[in-house]
């Protein structure tokens, strides 16, 4: 059951110098909260530019919500709350008048913001600081109000740029959770921009990966980690006492059933194998009389495809 | 009228508690609240939502508080010393005689100057004031990609900025000149005629139009110039050269210049109108020009008149129709200026990428 609400069809977005967006093609179906990951300056925010009208794409389309956004920026914006990156709000106001303010630009009257925004206020846990100004707010109190600022609006799908920036980790929980419970109960489309990846693996149904204005991979995170290493599903890590004992355990590594690579580094080993040959390679290690100090079996997470990738492709766009 | 508020009060109410008690949206829903939004109740359109914003801001920035107050002290000064001076010298002009009223704009016995000249001197910072940090303080805080991804259009904002600023002036503007014929009427006692009034109020039309074009100078600024501070002090840069060095400079042109004593009369009537032509480029001389003639109905030119063109002519004042016409040249320049710089602002505002900070 695809329901598609944002589509990218061959978006590009060129600077005089470089360009950000490359060829861009990606569907965003409806209730889904999708990751977009990447480094710094990936293009990741002038996408979000772009589905939000901001800024006009040098070539492609985007459609939000059955719109075009170059076109109509306007119905565009009124079903899309976007969320940018460091928000900022009227500091000398309150964080109640600040979504009032936001409200009446949505073209609510003065008593329904009123009401709008006291309702979201609830909503976001902030309700006892809704006569606060928002310059007395804290960092992760400044994200929830634009949580609130966005939700003011009823959109279907909102947008969030890199929501989880400089919040501590307890905060960054709660704002996911938040997010998170927000997408499932009111069934809204979430597009969330971030450079952490294990933050984000825990409430995204698919993630893209973004480097250098690509889109190098999509999919949820299983499908994406059994794509990337098909050719090896398993690594496991040993750690022995020594340098020399790895060097010669190197060998008799290769000798069983499944491994298909063996690094030594220092007194580490790591291991690549098509099966899971851990009790085997713990086996082998402790029969050579080496002592073996330390042995993990790495699963695969957000983190490791993002070094796989990042590591090397960043460095082949470079 | 009781009865329809509370079923509009219950009505929100429902839609409050609905989006409390949010169930699951299937497709149908989110299809219908789509179809819901199209007749959404637009009491307050976006335009002037922001417009009420920010006057309120104006209203309420010490910056507006404390020219409002320079402005007022001034113009308690101005009037002060012209209402003393009128008291006790009197009318000694004629002609002048008849538009003793206006006095209370233009007079002075040198010790302060007039309230037009205090107008023409503290307008520019007034309009600086309003506009140097109209768009870079809102990409500064932050706040101009969240107010971007609203349902506005993006000429909105500029356009919001300039008319809040705008009709703050023009409220001021009109309650200082206001206070000051009041303030007069009663020390002076005397009533002013129609056309008086009808000349103050076009004095104060084209004041409005002289800081409107300040205002839009530093809203240009704004939009050019990411630091408040860079804007604000280009816009007092551009006033102070306009105000000191410019003249500087004509000075220095027009002694270069001049023709010599022997000239042609037609020679010496050109140099004039050269250098008038120069002097015309800068705003504060159209408005003292432009003040001068509205306030003072004596004034028949603005530039230089041959003796044949003042034989036969009666030396009485000028009816309003006249005078204006006489300004005509000035105002539109003024005026002319404000936009081009509106413009350019717009323009400038429009082509601007939006990124967040």
């Amino acid at each position: 059951m695809s329901d598609p609400i944002i589509e990218l069809v061959n978006l590009t977005k060129r600077y005089p110098g470089y360009t950000a967006v490359d060829n861009l093609n990606l569907t965003i179906n409806r209730g889904e909260i999708f990751g977009l990951l990447g480094p710094n300056g990936a293009g990741k925010s002038t996408t979000i530019l772009m589905m939000l009208g901001l800024t006009e794409p040098t070539s492609g389309r985007v459609s939000v919500c059955g719109f075009n956004s170059t076109r109509e920026p306007i119905a565009v914006k009124q079903r899309t709350g976007y969320l940018p990156e460091d928000v900022g709000f009227y500091e000398d106001y309150t964080g109640l008048e600040n979504l009032v303010y936001t409200a009446c630009l949505n073209g609510f009257s003065r008593e329904e913001a009123r009401l709008k925004a006291e309702g979201v206020l609830k909503r976001v846990g902030l309700w006892e600081a809704a006569t606060k100004k928002a310059g007395k707010y804290s960092r992760g109190m400044r994200q929830r109000l634009g949580l609130a600022d966005v939700l003011i609006k009823d959109p279907e799908v909102i947008i969030l740029d890199e929501p989880t920036l400089g919040i501590d980790p307890r905060g960054v929980q709660d704002l996911l959770k938040l997010i998170h419970s927000l997408s499932r109960e009111e069934g809204l489309t979430v597009l969330l921009s971030s450079h952490h990846l294990h933050q984000v693996q825990e409430i995204c149904d698919r993630v893209g990966l973004f480097v250098s204005g690509k889109l190098l991979a999509h999919g949820n995170i299983e499908t994406l980690s059994q794509t990337l290493f098909s050719n090896e599903p398993f690594v496991i890590e040993a750690r022995v006492s020594s340098r020399d004992t790895a060097d010669k355990l190197v060998n008799s590594l290769y000798q069983i059933d499944g491994v298909l690579r063996v690094t030594a580094d220092g007194n580490k080993l790591d291991v690549g194998s098509a099966r899971d040959a851990s009790a085997e390679i713990a086996r082998a290690i402790v029969e050579s009389g080496a002592d073996l100090t330390y042995l993990l079996k790495k699963e695969y997470g957000l983190d490791d495809i993002y070094d796989h990738y990042f590591r090397e492709k960043v460095e082949s766009y470079a | 009228m009781i009865s329809m508020t509370t079923t509009l009060e219950k009505k929100l109410k429902a839609m409050h508690e609905e989006l409390l008690v949010e169930q699951p949206r299937t497709r149908e829903r989110v299809a219908s609240t789509a179809k819901e939004r199209k007749p959404r109740l637009m009491t307050q359109s976006p335009f002037f939502a922001i417009v009420n914003k920010e006057i309120a801001d104006h209203v309420r920035s010490w910056r507006f508080n404390v020219m409002i107050a320079l402005l007022g002290l001034t113009c308690l000064g101005s009037l002060y010393t012209a209402v003393t001076n009128m008291t006790a010298g009197g009318s000694k002009d004629e002609a002048e005689g008849a538009f003793l009223f206006l006095k209370l704009f233009t007079m002075t016995d040198g010790t302060l100057p007039s309230f037009t000249v205090f107008i023409s001197f503290l307008g520019p910072l007034l309009g600086i004031a309003l506009g140097f940090d109209a768009i870079n303080s809102e990409q500064n805080r932050g706040t101009l990609s969240r107010l971007m991804a609203q349902p506005v259009h993006r000429d909105y904002i500029i356009n919001a900025k300039a008319l809040a600023a705008l009709i703050v002036v023009s409220v001021m503007f009109l309650a200082l000149s206001l206070m000051v014929m009041g303030i007069g009427l009663i020390r002076i006692g005397i009533l002013p005629t129609v056309e008086e009034f009808m000349r103050i109020l076009c004095f104060v039309g084209v004041s409005i139009v002289y800081v409107a074009f300040w205002l839009n100078l530093s809203i240009l600024f704004s939009v050019r110039f990411r630091q408040p501070a860079t804007a604000a002090l280009s816009g007092i840069s551009v006033w102070l050269f306009f105000t000191i060095f410019y003249q500087l400079l004509v000075n220095v042109v027009a002694r270069v210049s001049a023709p010599s004593p022997m000239a042609r009369p037609e020679e010496v009537l050109q140099f004039q109108q050269f250098i008038q032509t120069l002097l015309g480029i800068v705003p504060s001389q159209l408005f003292s020009d432009a003040t001068t003639t509205l306030l003072m109905p004596s004034v028949r030119s603005l530039g230089p008149l041959t003796m044949t063109q003042m034989v036969g002519t009666i030396p009485s004042p000028l009816p309003l129709g006249q005078s204006l016409l006489l300004v005509w040249p000035q105002v539109t320049g003024l005026i002319a200026a404000t936009l081009v710089c509106f413009a350019l602002a717009y323009v400038s505002f429009m082509r601007k990428e939006i990124r967040p900070r």
